[in-house]
């Protein structure tokens, strides 16, 4: 219920303009990868998954952020049902391994959707340098499809700092899957992960 | 009464004429471009009529609702495309979490010498203000400037729209719903006149910088057949034939006129249309800019010469 109602809040703030380049919403162990620019990117995706892939998708989300106060945690665990990781070490239980918690996820077949730049882009760059937890993701389960999503405009919605947020049509848009390639490393991965999903905002304009 | 079930029957039986005439066409020659045109602008027909005429039978409140959630697309859209500084934040959020009820409000409680002066008077002003207040002055003039237009293009102009229901004209009975459908049919009637019109005779561009479509042939044949048009459902208004006829011929040159307008601001934006919202007929302004202007004129002349 809650959910709807976000979706169709997220619907009438950011009208957005879904566009599959390859293919539509197929429901395959999917891990969509995307850049982050909004805390509403996980909303944004999350509303314009068909309702079917949505109940099977979960986001991996920064547990420093989404367990904060009662109001997030309602969010991130009831509504999102997030694969919440500790981003600060120290805060993390003796022995406590975030990919080990992804891995868990991903053993259970569901599909994931995460922000490889490891938290909000507010550089002028397009991209910041993508984390290594995506090229581990795809090492271990190679059989599952990285799907990169870029989103635009949306953090002209309510840039951080502001509080009421401003209505205009943003643009989500996924890509064609892709996976690690047999003997490729960590950083080769992570570069062509990267420019695919520059492609797709080149493809989606 | 009668007048409506009569209205609801003469535009059915135009659309399944014009939906078999397109039937026919794309049966004799599949794939055709004048066809397919044809087409889809019959499909946008029976979606603007299916939803107008429902809201028109629901009453004020339904029509006013409507409008305002098509004002807040329209702005949607606008803001899009807008030269958005991160420091006009506010300002935008303002025009439409305050001007835009404010507006709605002031049209269902049936104030017209306020909501006719609300925005060009009250808003021109302190919308900038709130720009200078919270913002900086780079590009003052322009982030002003497009705020001021999106604030009369989507809400002031489509606001008149639900301001026409509550017009009180002589002869008592209020016949300000039937208002809005005449308005809606001459409007867009009168689009999808130029268009043939420009499509069969059209020659001198009327603004060559922009589209070489829009012609003055297109232009003239749209208004003079939206005066006819006009005239001859002139039984569904408290006008004579012929001051229907002139309503509906003013009303759509300021229509048509205000097409250039907006077709200037997407072709600034970089954009062939507003948005992606409805299949096939591209967004709400779209839809919308025929009426946007035609909307407040035929508002003020329908009030200074029939209203009581």
């Amino acid at each position: 219920m809650t959910g709807r109602v976000l979706a169709f809040v997220m619907r009438l703030l950011a009208a957005p303009r879904t566009i599959w380049l390859q293919g539509g919403p197929v429901a395959r162990q999917r891990v969509y990868f995307a850049n982050h620019t909004s805390n509403a990117d996980l909303p944004l995706i999350w509303t314009v998954l068909p309702p079917a892939l949505r109940a099977r998708t979960q986001p991996v989300a920064a547990a420093d952020y989404w367990l904060k106060n009662d109001v997030r945690a309602f969010f991130g665990r009831d509504v999102f049902r997030g694969v919440l990781v500790d981003r600060r070490p120290e805060a993390r239980a003796d022995g406590e391994d975030p990919m080990a918690t992804i891995r868990a996820a991903l053993d259970s077949g569901q599909s994931l959707i995460i922000f490889p730049e490891g938290r909000r882009n507010e550089s002028r760059k397009k991209l910041l340098p993508f984390r290594a937890g995506l090229y581990n993701m795809a090492v271990s389960h190679p059989a599952v499809e990285f799907v990169p999503v870029w989103i635009e405009n949306l953090n002209k919605v309510m840039p951080r700092g502001e509080v009421v947020p401003i209505p205009l049509i943003c643009t989500v848009a996924f890509g064609e899957p892709m996976a690690v390639v047999e003997g490729e490393g960590k950083d080769a991965f992570l570069v062509r992960a990267r420019a695919a999903l520059l492609d797709v905002r080149k493809k989606a304009a | 009464m009668t007048q409506t079930w009569l209205l609801i029957a003469v535009v059915f039986s135009v659309l399944l004429v014009g939906t078999a005439i397109g039937e026919e066409m794309r049966r004799r020659r599949p794939g055709d471009p004048i066809a397919r045109d044809w087409n889809a602008r019959a499909d946008a027909w029976w979606g603007m009529t299916v939803i107008l005429g429902l809201a028109l039978l629901g009453g004020f409140w339904v029509v006013l609702f409507l409008f305002a959630f098509l004002s807040f697309a329209a702005l949607r859209e606008f803001v899009t495309i807008a030269h958005l500084d991160r420091s006009d934040h506010f300002a935008w959020a303002a025009v439409i979490f305050l001007i835009l009820p404010a507006q709605y409000a002031l049209v269902a409680a049936e104030l017209p010498r306020i909501y006719s002066l609300f925005i060009p008077v009250y808003g021109l002003v302190l919308v900038p203000v709130i720009s200078v207040v919270t913002g900086r002055t780079k590009r003052f003039l322009r982030r002003v400037g497009s705020l001021q237009m999106a604030m009369m293009v989507c809400i002031y102009g489509v606001s008149h729209v639900p301001a026409l229901v509550t017009l009180e004209l002589y002869g008592g009975e209020r016949q300000g719903l039937l208002l809005v459908a005449f308005l809606a049919i001459v409007t867009q009637g009168a689009t999808t006149l130029q268009h043939l019109f420009g499509r069969l005779y059209g020659r001198t561009p009327i603004a060559p910088a922009l589209s070489a479509k829009k012609t003055w042939e297109g232009f003239i044949g749209g208004i003079l057949s939206a005066g006819v048009l006009g005239g001859l459902f002139y039984w569904i208004t408290p006008f004579s034939p012929a001051a229907a006829a002139g309503l509906a011929f003013v009303a759509t040159s300021l229509g048509l006129l205000a097409g250039l307008v907006m077709s200037a601001i997407k072709r600034d934006a970089g954009i062939r249309e507003w948005g992606h919202s409805l299949p096939g007929e591209g967004g709400f302004l779209d839809r919308l800019d025929p009426v946007i202007f035609a909307a407040p004129v035929f508002f003020h002349l329908v009030r200074y010469g029939w209203a009581s």
